[in-house]
């Protein structure tokens, strides 16, 4: 089977010489160690293409995506980086999962002055304190995400929180950024209980037991993926979420709640994607195009894909060039439509404007979904501009 | 933290030390009787796990979703599971039995990229939770608190077939023909022991262990793609702290291992003496820890025997002497330096990038063939050399170090770590040897992993960046070529002057070598040393040539690598590790190019490799222009 697939790609890369005339786009991405985001994210870049090039390209030209795999390593997504730019000419380099890796490719940007439009990754760092003028980052920030659920959590006046994350950046970041602006939205007098675990390797029994015995008021989760799904089970089971709030970041995004089916939880706080009840107009023509092309529905990473494919399009449209120098320029307050409306990469700090969905989680026919829910837009969860000035290097 | 929650987290202990016991069972098994270290352990587990859910899916169409459903799929897992362990062993261990027993490793190695591709291929990339446990989906109360019913069915499963599996070894016929095969090998085939069908079937006993394993874990977890190779890890400490080969010592294991991380995460953040410590963050690396304390305390494990019959890591052939480089040889090296010096002029510049890594690769890939070659002692864990000398030029240049001295103390680096872990690791020898190398880099992956101040945590740093006037691809190249072709004369030198012929020694007949006045211990602590060096000195050009550096650089992938190439490449042949390093890159590279499925297709063309040149590719050249 794997061999017939791999013959057939390898006829296909004979047969199929794309034609010299196209504006080629560089994606990499670890789409063997997060397949559940990036194969949907993969499948919304395609569509994305479809539709720039039915309405006549960029420049007159026809786009290409050229889709590398970067092992979910940085040391391997620098020298795939190094291909894509020497040998495959990319005008720009876009994509990358994980916060190392993101970072890794975002300095590399920096150092050979090339565009890059980070995609995924949610770690602050990248416009922040690893900020470069080469570097854009579409995704809501863990910062922004965090600061979307700090209001709900706020108005409910729980002093003790238990914060249970996975130990990397993007856990510790969101905790610290949910124990910051706790203290400054809620005054005074706030416990925080913290319990780090191992990234994929949660062991649900102990975690829930000690979060049961620190007795919290509340809980603040940025799990996700298969530790969500674990710890979703044994906290039910021991009763962990019973008369206690719990705060989830990503929780209501397809990928993680999807695999929970009946068992999701119910009321939780989360940011998320409920693309079965979004009715903008953007957000209608991208799900009908999506789901005829795949017969299936959109999820988050879809979006990510798609706006990512969009954005760089436009980037390189509103330069007029595929000039490195003018594509960085453009990109510079930048204004696209997404599948979530109008986007505007800030001039600032290189952050898009992209928001998330924040509402409540809920079981419906046996499938978990987001009720309650509003559009969190990405301009309204921003530190002030003399924060970020202090935060990025000018 | 009340007595009663104390004991609720010793049962939350007991019962993954029973899921952790049942997928070690099946791995000491294997290794007791057949030597072969299967690293396609944990996807077994992970194709159990898959298995039972899509059993379980189907039948449940036919029977509807209940008690029989559930049951009936987890058994066709296990099942289903052991069968293709069987056909493992069948098409592929069972040709290379004769091959260096690291050789079985790699190829194992191949099948794990195999089934992560295959399993993505047939399930699809979204995890799949499973129903829970029909007739176990409740909990029962304890001190007030509800305990879930599945962890007590679990904490029996683990003591029954640890019975189940101790009858089987001493009450049956099976059993003593495994114990006759696992003492010595020869002896049982002379005896007419039919060594063929003992090895196929305790292969797929010990899968059929694994398979149940996973498919026990679906009530706890969702089957997911991530599955494989933290299992095979724990699975490794487990077997190895208990003994290898030692069923009741993997008992004795997982619950000292389980216990440990139920109790670290129990602890929660203290306060010891003024200082913080976050006990839950332990949890990283406490299996390691352990282990590295039992290794140090028991060499042989926790219940493990001596081995009886003597075990080698090198075939006879294997240890000839990697040939006095001749005539001919110089031609050959110095041609190829000209060749790769002047690969810049032809223009391509990712070529020239391509080939810095592979450069970088073949000194890392040297430096664990002089361990392993010519000092007889395999490393699971020479990615921490590699690791800590990228650290160490990459933390030096982020102080404002300038470039040379910062690429200078990368070696350094590596030596340390070399000369601190060596001196536990020289006193042990074949697979626990390995595995405390394997210890000591997730020990030191997981300081890199959390000491942000210094290392940069998870992101690890970036702008490690060489000055403007080597930042150019080409001349970065150049200087990493210049390096790599001292480095690699280096070790060959090293292995051909006296002290690689006392080495060679100490490894072949550490009793003659003794008697010989060489000091067997230093000269191998020595070795390991070296080692450390020259890998750490590869790390350093790594972390230039890449801009930046993150744990990943210390992990256990990156130390599979350096393995896959050494092998690939022979274990003693003069340019072994070149090659290797090019083919295994180069591979990586192109399949990654054309294919979704690289993984798979890398782990196909590993097992050709590895069926059609078991003596590496460099060997067999060596033997052809031999002839």
């Amino acid at each position: 089977m794997t061999a017939v697939r791999i013959a057939l790609a390898a006829l296909a890369a004979v047969a199929l010489p794309l034609s010299a005339q196209t504006i080629k786009f560089g994606e990499l991405n670890s789409y063997k160690v997060f397949p559940a985001f990036l194969e949907p994210y993969k499948k919304g870049m395609e569509l994305a293409v479809d539709e720039v090039n039915a309405a006549g390209g960029v420049l007159g030209q026809k786009v290409e995506v050229v889709v590398r795999d970067d092992n979910g390593t940085p040391g391997d997504a620098v020298r795939v980086a190094e291909e894509l730019t020497s040998r495959e000419k990319v005008v720009l380099l876009m994509g990358t999962f994980a916060s190392n890796v993101g970072l890794a490719v975002s300095d590399f940007a920096k150092q050979r002055k090339v565009p890059f439009l980070a995609s995924e990754p949610l770690s602050d760092k990248i416009v922040w304190e690893g900020g470069n003028k080469y570097t854009y980052r579409l995704r809501p920030s863990t910062f922004m995400q965090t600061q979307m659920l700090v209001p709900e959590a706020a108005k409910l006046g729980k002093k003790r929180w238990a914060i249970v994350y996975p130990n990397y950046e993007y856990g510790q970041s969101a905790t610290a950024a949910f124990k910051k602006q706790m203290n400054v939205t809620q005054s005074g007098g706030l416990v925080f209980i913290e319990l780090a675990v191992p990234l994929g390797k949660i062991d649900p029994g102990p975690v829930v037991q000690a979060l049961i015995d620190a007795q919290p008021d509340a809980i603040f989760s940025s799990l996700f993926g298969p530790d969500l799904a674990r710890f979703v089970r044994e906290g039910q089971l021991r009763g962990l979420f019973k008369d206690r709030p719990v705060f989830n970041l990503l929780g209501g995004e397809p990928e993680y709640l999807d695999p929970l089916k009946d068992e999701a939880p119910v009321g939780w706080y989360v940011t998320g994607y409920p693309w079965y009840a979004i009715a903008t107009p953007e957000h209608q023509r991208f799900l009908k195009a999506y789901q005829a092309k795949f017969n299936d529905y959109p999820r988050l990473g879809s979006v990510v894909g798609y706006s990512a494919v969009i954005a760089a399009a436009a980037a390189v449209k509103k330069a007029g060039s595929t000039d490195p120098e003018k594509i960085v320029a453009a990109l510079s307050g930048l204004t696209f439509v997404s599948p979530f409306g109008s986007v505007t990469f800030r001039p600032i700090d290189h952050q898009s404007t992209m928001g998330a969905y924040v509402g409540r989680t809920a079981v419906k026919d046996g499938k978990g979904v987001m009720v309650d829910w509003k559009y969190a837009d990405g301009k309204d969860y921003q530190p002030t501009d003399a924060v970020v000035r202090t935060l990025r290097p000018q | 933290m009340t007595f009663a929650s104390f004991l609720l987290q010793l049962l939350n202990g007991l019962s993954s030390a029973s899921a952790l016991f049942l997928v070690a069972a099946g791995l000491t098994l294997i290794f007791g009787v057949t030597r072969i270290v299967n690293f396609a352990h944990g996807s077994l587990y992970m194709l159990g796990a898959y298995v039972a859910y899509g059993a379980g899916d189907a039948l449940a169409g036919m029977i509807g979703r209940g008690g029989a459903s559930f049951w009936l799929g987890l058994l066709i897992a296990a099942l289903a599971v052991a069968i293709i362990g069987a056909l493992i062993e069948v098409v592929l261990l069972k040709r290379l039995y004769a091959a260096p027993e690291l050789l079985q490793l790699i190829a194992t190695f191949g099948v794990v990229l195999i089934v992560r591709d295959g399993v993505l291929a047939a399930f699809g990339a979204e995890d799949l939770l499973g129903p829970r446990a029909p007739g176990f989906a409740g909990t029962f109360s304890l001190f007030g608190h509800p305990v879930p019913q599945y962890d007590l069915f679990l904490m029996t499963v683990g003591p029954i077939v640890l019975v189940a599996l101790t009858m089987l070894v001493t009450r049956t016929r099976f059993g003593v023909l495994i114990r006759a095969a696992s003492e010595n090998r020869a002896l049982a085939a002379a005896l007419g022991i039919d060594e063929t069908r003992l090895f196929t079937a305790v292969f797929a006993l010990g899968a059929f262990l694994a398979g149940l394993a996973g498919a026990l874990q679906l009530p706890r977890e969702p089957a997911n793609l991530g599955m494989d190779l933290p299992t095979v890890a724990d699975a490794f400490v487990v077997t190895v702290v208990g003994g290898l080969g030692s069923i009741p010592g993997a008992f004795l294991a997982a619950l000292i291992i389980a216990l440990t991380k139920s109790m670290c995460i129990a602890l929660g953040n203290m306060e010891i003496a003024g200082i913080g410590f976050a006990f839950p963050k332990l949890t990283l690396m406490a299996e390691f820890v352990v282990m590295a304390i039992v290794l140090a305390l028991k060499p042989q494990g926790l219940l493990g025997k001596p081995p009886a019959a003597p075990t080698t890591t090198v075939l006879p052939e294997q240890r000839e002497l990697v040939r006095a480089p001749g005539r001919r040889d110089a031609v050959i090296a110095g041609t190829l330096v000209a060749a790769l010096a002047a690969l810049p002029f032809l223009g391509d510049d990712y070529a020239v990038v391509l080939a810095t890594d592979i450069l970088v690769a073949a000194l890392f890939a040297a430096s664990l063939q002089f361990l392993i070659g010519a000092g007889g002692m395999t490393s699971f864990g020479h990615a921490a050399y590699f690791g800590v000398g990228a650290y160490f030029a990459a933390v030096a240049v982020k102080h404002a170090l300038p470039m040379p001295a910062s690429l200078a103390l990368a070696p350094v680096g590596g030596l340390l770590a070399a000369v601190v872990f060596g001196w536990f690791c020289v006193r042990l020898s074949g697979v626990y040897l390995a595995m405390l190398t394997l210890a000591f880099a997730q020990i030191v992956w997981s300081i890199a992993f959390q000491w942000d101040s210094v290392t940069g945590g998870s992101n690890g740093l970036v702008g490690v960046w060489p000055p403007p006037m080597l930042s150019a691809r080409t001349h970065y190249y150049a200087l990493a070529l210049a390096v790599v072709a001292i480095g690699l004369a280096a070790l060959l030198r090293l292995s051909r002057s006296p002290f690689g012929f006392a080495l060679r020694g100490a490894r072949d007949s550490p009793l003659r070598a003794a008697a010989l006045g060489i000091d067997v211990p230093r000269t191998q602590w020595r070795a390991f040393a070296l080692a450390g060096l020259f890998a750490g000195l590869a790390g350093g050009l790594f972390a230039f040539s890449k801009g930046s550096i993150s744990p990943e650089t210390l992990a256990i992938p990156r130390s599979v690598d350096a393995l896959v190439m050494v092998l690939l490449g022979g274990l003693n042949a003069l340019f072994g590790p070149l090659i290797g390093a090019t083919v295994f890159t180069w591979l990586a590279d192109w399949l990654a190019r054309i294919t979704e499925y690289w993984r798979a297709g890398l782990g196909i063309l590993i097992l050709l490799l590895v069926l059609a040149f078991p003596m590496g590719i460099g060997g067999a050249v060596a033997r052809l222009t031999k002839r």
